[in-house]
């Protein structure tokens, strides 16, 4: 029962690249700004599965990568919250939350 | 491969499907549909590298509350259909950059973890990752509250509408 409860650490690690590739793409190519949010999302997932994956491979006691990846889905939320609520008050002034048209501080 | 890498390739593959998915539909709600997919892959990585507060952490907040708050936000602000209307004219350029980043970090990961001994996955148990949460790193959690309350406050007064003026 020699290396039964295995996972190869490139395994998750991969997947988190995956995940963080596809994250950029959205973020540089959508115009719509709840998707940009979404991509967002998503590379902040790839960055929690890295630190879940490490906590496991480097037995930490004190289990601190889960919870740095705890705190990792608070800043999330919150940083979900105030860009949505931006997204809404952008959508009620302007009528559209395409992220190119929304230039005003563009020098 | 052992079971756990199978069912590992298995939870990622349909999650990076959804998240390909995610950045490249031409409808906001699908593409919010294939983020809960990919989400739900994520939890399911947790669960098998034996993180189960993690793992319904993930689906209560992310699954549960942040998904709802992006399709909500989707229905007030008006979500036009069609690539066009997605999607900038930098699209080429974007790809360009995000498989570049996929091919650096591939690269990176062989060349450094590649042949490193594999994760021997241990349960840790809720019990256990609250105590280490309230030990150790009660500073940190305190700040994070701070940090989530500032963030509801903000969020109120950023949001709602100026009428009394």
């Amino acid at each position: 029962m020699i290396a039964a409860d295995t996972v190869r650490l490139p395994f998750p690690l991969l997947f988190s690249a995956v995940l963080f590739s596809a994250g950029v793409y959205g973020v540089l190519a959508r115009r719509n700004a709840v998707l940009v949010l979404m991509s967002i999302e998503l590379m902040l997932n790839a960055v929690n599965v890295n630190l879940v994956a490490f906590s496991a491979y480097l037995k930490d006691q004190l289990f601190t990568g889960q919870i740095f990846a705890l705190f990792v889905i608070t800043v999330a939320a919150a940083e979900v919250g105030i860009g949505l609520a931006i997204v809404i008050l952008i959508y009620r002034n302007r009528e559209m939350i395409n992220v190119d048209e929304v230039n005003l501080l563009k020098w | 491969m052992t079971t756990q890498e199978v069912t590992f390739v298995a939870l990622a593959a349909v999650g990076a499907i959804g998240a390909f998915r995610l950045v490249t539909s031409k409808n906001v709600i699908h593409a919010a549909l294939y983020l809960v997919v990919t989400l739900a892959m994520v939890g399911g990585v947790y669960l098998l590298l034996a993180a189960e507060f993690l793992a319904w952490v993930q689906v209560l907040i992310y699954v549960g509350a942040i998904v709802v708050l992006l399709l909500f936000s989707l229905m007030l602000t008006r979500a036009p259909i069609g690539r066009e209307a997605l999607d900038n004219q930098q699209r080429g350029w974007a790809a360009l950059v995000g498989l570049g980043v996929l091919a650096g970090l591939v690269f990176l990961i062989e060349d450094a973890f590649g042949s490193k001994p594999p994760i021997v996955i241990q349960p840790a148990t809720t019990g256990q990752v609250g105590a280490s949460v309230f030990s150790n790193f009660v500073l940190p959690f305190e700040v994070v509250s701070v940090l989530l309350l500032a963030a509801l406050v903000g969020a109120v007064v950023i949001a709602r509408r100026d009428d009394a003026r």
